[in-house]
């Protein structure tokens, strides 16, 4: 399975190693740039913060309630980080499973794969390990560096002004917000399931143009059902319809879908200050929707139809 | 030893047309077995039955296995290349290999570096930047490190140039082939694989025309060169095809009487591709 797994990063290095990786490059330059603008039109109006040592007052004169929102928005700048990346890799993973089990047939490629001595299963099972953990992973890694990067720049333009660096940098807690963006990984898993599951089956079935039949099916449903909704002939639920099979099935390999969407608004939001949304204790509470588990079971479902027509589509 | 494969009552229906018809057919090991036959005449979907990429009524055996159901062993055991440029283009050559010599049980990399280093090909290099016989170099490297108990050649050397063509064949015989193993090999170059084969199956139309070892194929048919004076005697002797060559006729014969046939004029054995176009008249007609 490692070797499958493997196998997938060599095909796909471009999605999944060298996509966060330029994102994450770009978004520290597009920082970066905006920082020195900021200080060239500050120099030129002569306007200057930290000269007079104000912002170190500023800083000083804070108290402990003051001090752990400073924290706060210094952690947010590590999450800005990764929210760019979130929305890049929702399209790699999208796209990756649309192409996982098609790519290789219509290049004829499956014939070799398929000469090799490895189960259908474990080839689909090595794609949704490749979507569900490989992307993510190194997402999060590549998140997780170019928020320190990114804490880093804005402590050291912030000690151009006079403020200590390392008295900001305790205020944010690094540490934690790496464990919570890891830990949000298995369920990850678990949500994007049912994504997976459809696009991965579109992609083993299509027998052309697996992206059209993605989407076109779930949409023209969609469509059909609001039709008949509009006239009023049958009592189908138009809403729900888009929200649970549209929407879920198709966008849920965009991380941070399932916090959004998965619930009624009736989470408590805990911990400090209730504002680290990304809390473990928080993102959890999505285990206990019902969304969540019919999800994965529809997800396997479609999983193992994946598999049957890997095993019996006979194109090549 | 028993029979590679077995195969009794095999039919397969696409959409339109009957790709095999209720073939049977037996092949023993330590075999090189030419299936040959024209265009759509199913050998590519025979292959895909034992290979258990198709689904089939009646009932094959491949090495105690039944493709169908027990795919992921029989690959263990068997080897397969398809027709050139099936191994996907973005690979390089180190990562194919140490792919295939961490999934496959039974494949040497001692050997298949060794089989390298005889070509051109460098480690780093990917299969979309390589030509059509350097990529079959390739395949045939990894597949000749495999110690698979059959080898299935699908049209293996459509496409390249004769040193290619040659050379595949060459390393076949002399790096891979032995007693234990079996190959069947589809190709329309004839020619190439007559002097290789030792069984040979000709296919037409879902349904096998021929099937014989060569030395029964040699005493079986017999092609005659006959002076135009006693051609029509031949002709009564009911010839399966008549072709004329510089002003004589040449005959072939199948299951006639050597004798009297060597009174008509000088008898040899036939080329596998005469046999073929004779057996095959009318096919696309």
């Amino acid at each position: 399975m490692y070797w499958l797994v493997k196998r997938e990063f060599w095909e796909h290095r471009g999605g999944f190693f060298w996509a966060p990786i330029i994102t994450g490059g770009v978004f520290l330059l597009l920082n970066i740039m905006g920082i020195i603008a900021a200080e060239v039109i500050g120099a030129q109006h002569g306007i200057n913060f930290g000269a007079s040592g104000g912002l170190r007052h500023v800083i000083a004169e804070m108290d402990t309630g003051d001090l752990s929102k400073v924290g706060f928005a210094l952690d947010m700048a590590m999450y800005s980080a990764m929210g760019l990346l979130i929305v890049v890799l929702g399209f790699v993973v999208f796209f990756y499973c649309l192409s996982a089990l098609y790519d290789d047939r219509r290049d004829r490629s499956i014939l070799f794969w398929k000469s090799l001595p490895i189960s259908d299963t474990s080839t689909v099972l090595s794609k949704i390990i490749s979507a569900t953990m490989l992307a993510p992973i190194v997402a999060v890694i590549t998140g997780i560096i170019v928020g320190m990067l990114q804490l880093l720049i804005l402590a050291v333009t912030l000690s151009f002004h006079g403020v200590n660096v390392w008295q900001l940098l305790v205020l944010a807690h690094p540490f934690r917000v790496m464990a919570n963006l890891i830990g949000y990984i298995p369920l990850y898993v678990l949500w994007a399931l049912p994504s997976v599951g459809w696009l991965l089956l579109c992609s083993a079935w299509a027998r052309n143009k697996p992206f059209l039949w993605a989407v076109a099916l779930p949409v023209a449903t969609g469509l059909l059902v609001s039709w008949f909704g509009i006239m009023g002939l049958f009592d189908l639920p138009t809403i729900w319809f888009w929200k649970n099979i549209v929407q879920r099935g198709l966008f849920s390999v965009f991380p941070g879908t399932g916090s959004v969407f998965g619930h009624q608004g009736d989470i408590a939001v805990t911990g400090n200050q209730g504002m680290d949304f990304m809390d473990l204790g928080n993102t959890y509470q999505l285990l206990a929707s019902a969304n969540l588990w019919i999800g994965v079971v529809v997800g396997l479902g479609l999983l193992a139809g994946a598999i049957w027509f890997r095993r019996w589509r006979d194109d090549s | 030893m028993s029979a590679v494969i077995t195969a009794s009552g095999l039919t397969k229906r696409y959409k339109s047309a009957l790709a095999l018809d209720n073939v049977s057919f037996q092949i023993a090991p330590g075999r090189i077995v030419g299936l040959i036959g024209p265009n759509g005449a199913g050998k590519t979907t025979a292959l895909k039955a034992i290979l258990g990429l198709t689904d089939f009524t009646g009932d094959l055996n491949v090495l105690g296995f039944d493709p169908r159901k027990q795919r992921g062993k029989l690959m263990g055991d068997v080897c397969f290349i398809a027709d050139v440029a099936v191994l996907p283009r973005w690979i390089r050559v180190h990562e194919v290999v140490d792919f295939v010599a961490n999934v496959h049980p039974r494949f040497d990399r001692a050997k298949c570096e060794a089989f390298l280093a005889r070509t051109k090909l460098t480690p780093n290099q990917r299969v979309r930047q390589m030509s059509k016989g350097m990529i079959v170099q390739l395949h045939l490297a990894l597949v000749m490190a495999i110690d698979a108990k059959l080898l299935i050649l699908d049209e293996p050397t459509l496409g390249l140039d004769i040193l290619y063509r040659k050379q595949f064949y060459q390393h076949l015989l002399e790096d891979y082939f032995d007693e234990n193993k079996t190959i069947i090999v589809t190709t329309h170059q004839v020619e190439e694989v007559e002097h290789i084969l030792t069984d040979l199956m000709f296919i037409r139309d879902g349904k096998i025309v021929l099937d014989s070892d060569m030395d029964a194929v040699g005493d079986r048919f017999i092609e005659v060169m006959v002076g135009a004076d006693k051609a029509d005697t031949a002709r009564a002797l009911k010839p399966l095809d008549e072709r004329q060559v510089f002003g004589k006729s040449i005959f072939l014969f199948d299951g006639a009487n050597r004798a009297a046939l060597e009174q008509l004029g000088e008898t040899r054995r036939p080329s596998i591709s005469d046999l073929f176009v004779a057996t095959m008249k009318g096919t696309y007609a």
